[in-house]
This record gives structure tokens, C-alpha cells and sequence, in this order.
């Protein structure tokens, strides 16, 4: 019943690379795509893009990047941050022009992305800007503060940030993980944060601990994290949801100091997480609307803002799909798929999409949530009869199963996406 | 008894994007478009993989996860995946 451990590794994309048709595709309904932002969502749709034969332009301002999917893994040990790196060329390999830098607004009349140094005509463009972290919104977390109390929450330097913070701390010291309010990427990330944590500090500091402070009373697969942390992690997590007290309404990094109504919490690592909204490409573009995210058509994840601009993944409103990688590549896949329909001027027709998370307790311990979503009066509502998570009460050889399949899972999306 | 998870070695390239029935597109996300793999789809007819998505929809194949992702999809719609999936992963 076990899948084998072999990792898989995903081949490359030269399969995937067709003849670049570039002016001469355009007669035939083929076009020019230019897509901002190179995470999950950005990198897959132009490289499903490019296979179809569109001219892709990338434009992405960092030459790697680093997932957050299993940066929580690196936090706790588990893996370097090497692990989670990943450059861009096997887009340009797939026939992708990747272009380093930031687009620094859109010209929305003359179908132009602006850079600092030209611009970029297209026939249709993709926004992927993913999340900005609010530092606008959590009195005392300003970026300077995200130094000291790193937020972690877009991988890479804050991730090392973190880690070293947690090695560095003394037995004894209580790692705080400030959660803000719905919507935010990853909704079950900061309990597999905190569970990781957990999984570090058990063996090498079993006096400390790990203390969630939520601005919410809910969380995605609370039954099963309890369940975990009861467990695996006795005593070492406690969760205050925000009717006990939980939101963090300020901080004061001078002395590593979360506030909430009722309470001061001084401790020795505080993960302060803050409320995000889209990336700053979409406010703007126009195309971000009063609560800081992105309408779009469930069909085509074009905007219902900007007409010819599309934004998928976590910068989007895409109605019950949570903002996770897995939403991310599946958006981009329709989102590909209808873009290439609408410049050979065919018109889409109605998607279903998919959306799978995997969380990990401990390296043998992980559970998913799934769920199927399908466009029902103009926003992609969840099918009823289908999701739903893992079961409370499955045995342990359930458990590492769904941690064997969660390292497939990364090894399989992270390679046809980046490899 | 096979795995509970299919992965699919040769699911095409993307370009095959076009003309994905409703649905199938998600596939991927967990089944490789053109990695290695344990269990590569494209050793599976349409026909076998229909009625691996009709036993997990219909609660007859143990799952972890498949389960609750085939309950999402009508048989049409299955079969559709199915015959989509059969056509476009890798038969080598």
C-alpha cells in the first residue's frame, strides 16, 4: 500500500519546448503573453503558454526562488534551504524569455507593461504577483521590524532568519507565532509551523515551547492538529484563539514583545505573520479592489476590473480556493488554457479546478485537505459531495503515507514547474 | 494492489492544455506533466483509469486522498479525464 520513497524527479522541460513561433504564430491566433511574477501560479502559466507556441515573456525580479511549501521543513532542520531553491532555467529551457526585473506599472490603453528600463507590449497579461506583507496594519511591524521578528511568510533570507533564531535560542524560551485574519497564503501553514517548531524543539530544547497567538477561533484542519500536537508534542504547543484573548494588536521589536488586549508577551523568537494583500503590481494596475485582492471570472481568471489582464494565484479572489501553490498551478492551467482559446478566438468554457494541501507534523506524520471547485454564479464555490481532510483517529501508517506522498507531491509540482 | 496514489509519469507536455476537458488540468499538480515516476498513468488505458476514479468516487478503493477529490466529478466527467489523461501521457 506504500508508495516507494524513491524521489521523483521530474526530467526537464525539453519535452515541453516547442518552435518558438514567434510573429509568424501571431497570424495563426497565436500571441504575446507577458506574465509578472515567477512563483507557482506566474512560472506555470508561462510555461504551459510557451508549449502552446505563444510568444512568454516572464518578468521576475529575483534570479531564485525559494518555495513556501516546505520552508517550514527548513525552519525545523529538516532540510537545507538549498532544498527549496530553485532557479529560472528551465523556463527559459521550455522557450520562456525570462526577463529579470520589476514591472513597475501596467499601461493598460496601450497593453504595456512598464519596466525601469522599456516596456513590454502584450495581447494578454498575467499577474502573479502573490502576496505584500502589510506593514501598515500591525502597530510596531514595520519591515525594519521583520528583521527582528521575521515573518517568514515569503521564503528565503527570512527563513534562514528564522532558523538561526531558533537554534540560537536557549531551553526554556517560548517561540511565538503571531497568525493574522482570513484571507492569507497558506491557512493551515502556521499550525504546520508550529508543529515543526515543535518537532525541533522536542529533541534538541524540551523545556521550551511554542505559543500561537490567533486572530481567529478557526483554523484549516484544527481537529487534526490538535490531534497531532496532543500526540506527538504534549505540552510543548498552545494555541490561544482570539476570543481568548489571541490577536496580537502591536509589537515592540526593541523587546521582542507581542501585545494583545489582555495580555504582554515577552519571548525569545517571535514569528509575527501580518496581514497581506495582492502584490503591489496589482493595486497598481487597477486591478486589486478595496480589500487589497484581486475579482477575477471564475472561468478565466480575467480580471473583472481590467479587461485583458489576468491575475491567478494568491493575489486573486478566487472564491472558496484557499491561496496555496497547489490553487496557484491549477489557476494557471485554466488560466493558460482559456487565454490561449481566447487569442484564437474560441471562447472558454466552464473550468473545474482542484486544490490539495499537504501538512506535516513531524517528518512520518502529515494529513491533506482537498477540495474541488467549479464556477457557480460568477465565483468558484466549492463542490459539495467532494473535499473534505484526512480522518481524525487514522492510524500511523496513514499518517506517513500522507507525509510519503507530501514529498511527492513537492518533488513532482516543484519539477514540472521549475525543472 | 496498486498504490493508493497514481502518479503519472508522461502526462504530456502542457501544450495538450488544449482541449482538457473540465477538471483535468488539476491532474497534474499532483501527477508529473513529464517527470519519472513510480507508477506512470501511461501503463493505464482509459478504461482502467475511469473505473479507478469510479471505485475511489464510489468508496471501493482504499485512498488517502483520491477519495474525496474523484466525489468532485460526475462519470461523464471522469471518464472524460480518463480518456484525456490515456491520450496524453507518455506510452514509452
Amino acid at each position: 500500500m506504500r508508495l516507494t520513497r524513491r524521489t521523483l524527479v521530474a526530467t526537464g522541460g525539453t519535452a515541453l519546448a516547442l518552435p518558438f513561433l514567434n510573429r509568424a504564430a501571431h497570424a495563426q491566433g497565436r500571441g504575446r503573453v507577458v506574465v509578472v511574477g515567477g512563483g507557482f501560479g506566474g512560472a506555470t502559466a508561462a510555461r504551459a503558454l510557451a508549449s502552446l507556441g505563444h510568444e512568454v515573456t516572464l518578468v521576475e525580479r529575483q534570479p531564485t526562488y525559494w518555495t513556501c511549501p516546505f520552508s517550514n521543513t527548513v525552519l525545523a532542520g529538516l532540510n537545507p534551504i538549498e532544498s527549496i531553491a530553485f532557479g529560472y532555467d528551465g523556463l527559459s529551457a521550455a522557450g520562456v524569455t525570462v526577463v529579470r526585473g520589476e514591472a513597475q506599472g501596467i499601461d493598460t490603453d496601450a497593453s504595456q507593461v512598464r519596466l525601469s528600463d522599456g516596456s513590454l507590449p502584450y495581447d494578454r497579461l498575467i499577474l502573479a504577483p502573490g502576496i505584500d506583507l502589510r506593514y501598515d496594519a500591525l502597530p510596531g511591524y514595520d519591515e525594519a521590524a521583520s528583521e527582528v521578528m521575521p515573518h517568514a511568510w515569503k521564503a528565503g533570507a527570512q527563513t534562514e532568519l528564522l532558523r538561526r533564531q531558533l537554534e540560537a535560542m536557549e531551553d526554556g524560551g517560548v517561540v511565538a507565532i503571531a497568525v493574522p485574519e482570513n484571507p492569507f497564503r497558506c491557512p493551515p501553514g502556521p499550525y504546520e509551523r508550529a508543529s515543526l517548531i515543535a518537532h525541533y524543539l522536542k529533541s534538541t530544547k524540551p523545556r521550551s515551547k511554542v505559543l500561537i497567538l490567533d486572530a481567529k477561533d478557526a483554523f484549516s484542519k484544527r481537529p487534526l492538529f490538535e490531534e497531532a500536537w496532543a500526540a506527538l508534542y504534549p505540552g510543548l504547543v498552545e494555541w490561544v484563539p482570539v476570543s481568548m484573548g489571541g490577536k496580537v494588536v502591536g509589537v515592540d521589536p526593541a523587546t521582542l514583545t507581542l501585545m494583545t488586549d489582555f495580555a504582554e508577551h515577552q519571548v525569545a523568537v517571535a514569528n509575527v505573520i501580518p496581514p497581506q494583500r495582492a502584490g503591489g503590481i496589482a493595486d497598481a494596475s487597477g486591478v486589486a479592489d478595496a480589500t487589497g485582492w484581486c475579482p477575477v471570472s471564475p472561468e478565466t481568471f480575467e480580471s473583472a476590473l481590467v479587461p485583458g489582464i489576468h491575475v491567478i494565484g494568491d493575489a486573486c479572489l478566487a472564491g472558496a480556493m484557499p491561496k496555496s501553490a497547489f490553487s496557484a498551478n491549477a489557476q494557471a492551467l485554466v488560466a493558460a488554457q482559456a487565454i490561449d482559446m481566447l487569442l484564437r478566438g474560441e471562447t472558454p468554457g466552464a473550468p473545474k479546478l482542484i486544490n490539495t494541501c499537504y501538512s506535516l507534523a513531524a517528518p512520518d506524520y502529515a494529513f491533506t485537505v482537498a477540495g474541488v471547485y467549479q464556477p457557480v454564479e460568477g465565483a468558484l464555490a466549492e463542490v459539495e459531495s467532494a473535499g473534505g481532510t484526512s480522518p481524525v483517529g487514522a492510524p500511523p501508517d496513514v499518517r506517513a503515507t500522507e507525509a510519503d506522498y507530501a514529498r511527492a507531491w513537492y518533488a513532482t509540482i516543484t519539477g514540472s514547474v521549475f525543472g | 494492489m496498486r498504490a493508493l496514489v497514481i502518479v503519472l509519469a508522461g502526462l504530456a507536455t502542457s501544450a495538450s492544455a488544449q482541449g482538457a476537458p473540465p477538471g483535468a488540468l488539476s491532474c497534474t499538480g499532483c501527477h508529473a506533466l513529464d517527470a519519472e515516476a513510480t507508477m506512470p498513468l501511461g501503463a493505464f488505458s482509459a478504461e482502467e483509469i475511469s473505473a479507478a476514479l469510479a471505485d475511489y468516487r464510489d468508496g471501493r478503493r482504499d485512498a488517502t486522498i483520491m477519495d474525496r477529490i474523484a466525489r468532485g466529478f460526475t462519470p461523464e466527467e471522469s471518464q472524460a479525464i480518463a480518456e484525456w489523461i490515456a491520450d496524453h501521457a507518455d506510452k514509452e
